[in-house]
This record gives structure tokens, sequence and C-alpha cells, in this order.
């Protein structure tokens, strides 16, 4: 099982230096052509421009003449034939402009080359985000380095790919029928739709953590810019509120009052849960620097620490659970409607985060 | 079982929590947020714990068995009940009807 293993680990981690590789190729063959450059033809046509010369077949100026064999034969007949110098001369300034346009070609064909890359390197980052890497059945985890290969989590990462897809779907039909006529009850049906969704999101990553909670919390799964706002595995609901509040439609005061209050609970629960990160990383960290560091064996130590470990599990499972109650809340708190904006909101703030995320990973490699 | 009892209604707010539990610690923090000074009884430290942990997890279904959370003497919940008291302003609302918090 570790010989599939350490196989499986190599795509997916050294998937980032690949490129590097790719161009340290392409750097050795644009040597090689620079080098054929300097006889001024590619090498499948050496062989027959040999020929030609060594038959004093002079007239050719299709191939460069600026090769050794070329020199050679220069030197000899030049004694002989001096009006040859001319001819000679003429020649080779064809030849070196056949040689530039070639370079020239040579270096528009690396260009595009260049910019394929970036495109499937971009198609890799999708595939890889959607979870496309083959799961191959390996259940254990004991080296730590299996987040990849987790059958669990692959199937997250696939399910996630998913869900964010029927998210635009849900987030388009929302838009669609607010600007124009939709009875309340077709509303409600939508709007439920929607919270459901998150809360499938939050069964999804429930099961996820049990699999690999270090993967849920890294938020891998997500784009660069959700990541900055990560917290526990997913987003502050009390941020969102405070994203959203402006966005909803008129509140009445009470309405105002509530959502308030709501964020402050929000504040104060997510406090309460960090607060109990912390202490579970103090803890964990006792628990690994247990005993005499240096000393080689650890084995006690880190089993102890795994025992720890089990903790994260229901940090991530308590903060979807503060998510949930505070979608719910807020429903209860909104009409139907307004709820219907504000899902919209927030879908669209989740949209404009993943746009950020691209446009931010492609800002270096625009043409210049 | 009776003194699981006799504990929880001592004060207004009881959690029974475990030195080791960092789960309680954050449900601790949020009734210190709230202003109020809930009566913390440790199981891991208590020589009836084991006990009383048996009790909890038998007779209120608290599953972990901590943290266990009591207000006015009655059984509240575990962190995931105390969140969703917390969220819909019940909790407040309880903390208000047993003193535990006067604003």
């Amino acid at each position: 099982m570790n010989s599939t293993s350490t196989h499986f680990v190599p795509p997916r981690r050294v998937g980032i230096y690949e490129p590097v590789h790719q161009f340290g190729m392409w750097g050795e063959s644009f040597k090689s052509n620079i080098s054929n450059g300097t006889m001024n033809t590619p090498n499948h046509i050496i062989i027959p421009n040999n020929q030609k010369l060594d038959n004093n077949v002079s007239e050719d100026t299709s191939h460069g003449t600026a090769g050794t064999p070329h020199m050679f034969d220069q030197e000899a007949s030049t004694s002989r034939h001096p009006d040859k110098i001319q001819r000679r001369l003429a020649q080779n300034r064809e030849a070196a402009r056949k040689s530039r346009l070639r370079k020239k070609a040579y270096v528009q064909q690396l260009e595009t080359s260049r910019l394929k890359l970036i495109q499937l390197e971009q198609e890799l980052d999708r595939a890889r985000q959607q979870g496309f890497y083959v799961g191959n059945g390996i259940d254990t985890n004991s080296l730590g380095f299996s987040e990849t290969m987790n059958p669990g989590i692959a199937a997250f990462e696939m399910e996630y790919g998913h869900w964010v897809e029927e998210q635009n779907r849900q987030i388009c039909e929302l838009r669609t029928v607010l600007h124009g006529h939709i009875n309340d009850i077709e509303l409600r049906s939508l709007v439920e739709n929607a919270m459901k969704h998150y809360f499938e999101l939050f069964r999804m990553k429930s099961s996820a953590a049990k699999a690999d909670v270090f993967f849920v919390m890294s938020g891998m799964w997500r784009t660069s810019a959700e990541r900055f706002f990560l917290w526990i595995g997913g987003f502050r609901p009390s941020d969102l509120l405070k994203v959203l509040l402006p966005h909803f439609d008129v509140l009445t005061d009470q309405q105002l009052l509530d959502v308030c209050n709501l964020k402050q609970s929000c504040q104060q629960a997510e406090d309460a849960l960090t607060q109990g990160m912390e202490k579970l990383q103090h803890t964990l960290a006792d628990c690994v620097a247990a005993g005499q560091l240096g000393e080689g064996s650890y084995i006690p130590q880190v089993n102890s620490a795994m025992d720890r470990l089990e903790a994260l599990v229901s940090f991530v499972n308590q903060a979807d659970h503060l998510r949930h109650e505070t979608l719910q809340q807020m429903y209860r708190i909104l009409t139907t409607r307004q709820a219907a904006r504000g899902l919209l909101a927030l879908g669209e703030y989740f949209q404009r985060l993943r746009a950020l995320s691209s446009s931010w990973a492609t800002r270096h490699r625009e043409p210049t | 079982m009776e003194r699981v009892r006799d504990l929880a209604s001592e004060k207004a707010a009881v959690i029974f929590t475990k030195s080791s539990c960092c789960m309680c610690h954050s449900i601790k923090t949020l009734f210190y947020e709230l202003g109020a000074s809930p009566a913390i009884h440790e199981l891991d430290k208590d020589p009836q714990g084991p006990d009383m942990e048996r009790a909890l997890f038998r007779v209120f279904g608290s599953n972990p068995a901590v943290p266990a959370v009591f207000v006015g003497g009655r059984y509240v919940g575990s962190a995931k009940d105390v969140i969703s008291f917390h969220v819909d302003g019940s909790l407040k609302q309880m903390l208000k009807a047993s003193n535990a918090i006067w604003l």
C-alpha cells in the first residue's frame, strides 16, 4: 500500500514545479536550436545541403551556407573564382536573413507554448479544485501526507465542485425571478432550496472533517480569496452579516434590532469558539513538547497529541452549526422576499470572491 | 445522580466540564461574555466524576457528557444546544429568568 501511496503523492505535490521542468527542457532544446542556427539549417536538412555543396551546386540559395563545410568550400574556391566572392556574400546575407526569420518564428512559437502552458496550468488548477484526481482506495493516512488520496476527501472535492455549480445555478434563478413577478409561495420554495443547499454543504463538510479534519480546516477546497477570510473551516457568520446588511431591502426598526442582536450573538459565539481553539493549540503544543525534547523517542507524545486532535473535528462541526443557526435565524427575522434578496447577495458575494481569486492568480501571467 | 442534581441547582448557571476539554472552555467563555458567572464542576478533578459522567449521559442524554449546561437547575444541553439557544436569543432569556444575569 505504501508503494502506491508514495506513487501517488508526487503528481499533486510536484505539480507546482512541473512548469519549471518544462521550461528547463525547452531551454535545452532552445540551446540546441541555437547551435543549429549557427549552421543556419535545422537538423533534418543538413545532409542534403552538404551533399549539394560537395557537388558544387552553388546556385542553391534556399539553405544556409555559414556552416563549417560551407566555409571550407568558400576558402577553397575563392582563389580560382574571384566573382564567386560576391555571390557567396549575397548568399550569406540571404542565409542570415532567413536565419533571423527562423529565430523570430521560433521565439514566437515559444511564446505560444508558454501561453498554452499557462492555460493548461489553470485548467489543472480548476480540475484539482473540482477534485479530478484519481482516488485509489487507500484508506490509511498514518503517515500524514495522505490528504491527496483520502477517498473521503476525494469524494468531498468532487461533491463540492457540484455544489458550487448548483449554487451558481440557484443564484441565476433567484436573480431572474426577483427581477420579474413571482408569487410568494414559489419564492419561498426557492429560498428554502437555497437554505437547504447551504445545510447540505455543512453535512458534506462534517463527513469530510471525519475523513481529514486538517484538509477541511486548511480551506484548500476553496479559492484563495475565500481562504483569506477563513475561520475554523469557513466564513465568520458575523462578517457575512456585516457585508450583507447594507444590501437588504428596507428593514423595519424591529428587524434592524434583531439583526444587530444576531450579529452580536455571532461575534460572542465566534470569540468563544476561537478561545477554545486557542486552548486546543496550547494543550496540543504542550502535549507534543512533553518530556525531553531531543532524546529521539517520541511515540507517547505523538499518541497523546493524536487524542487531543480529535477535538478539532468538534470545533469544525460547532462552527458550521453556528453558521447553520445564523442562517435559520436570519430567515426567521426577514420576510421571504428579503431573505431571497439576502441569499442572492450572499451567493454573489461568494461568486465575486471566486472571480477575484482567479483574476489574482493570473495577474502575472498576462503577456506583456 | 443525586450529586449532579444537587450541584446543578446550587447556582443559577452551572456547567459540568473536564479540565482537558477545549469545547468546555468555549462554552465557559460564552457564559462569561454574557455576563454570567457559572459554577464550574470539573469531572476529571472530582472523585465522583466518572459516576456523574455516567449520570449525565444516562439521564440527560448528554453525549459527549461534557460540557453539560444547567440554568436555573434545569438541563439546557450540550455545546450544540447552547449555541442554538444563544443564536436565537433564548439563552439570554433563560439566564435573565433565573437571575444569572440582570441586563
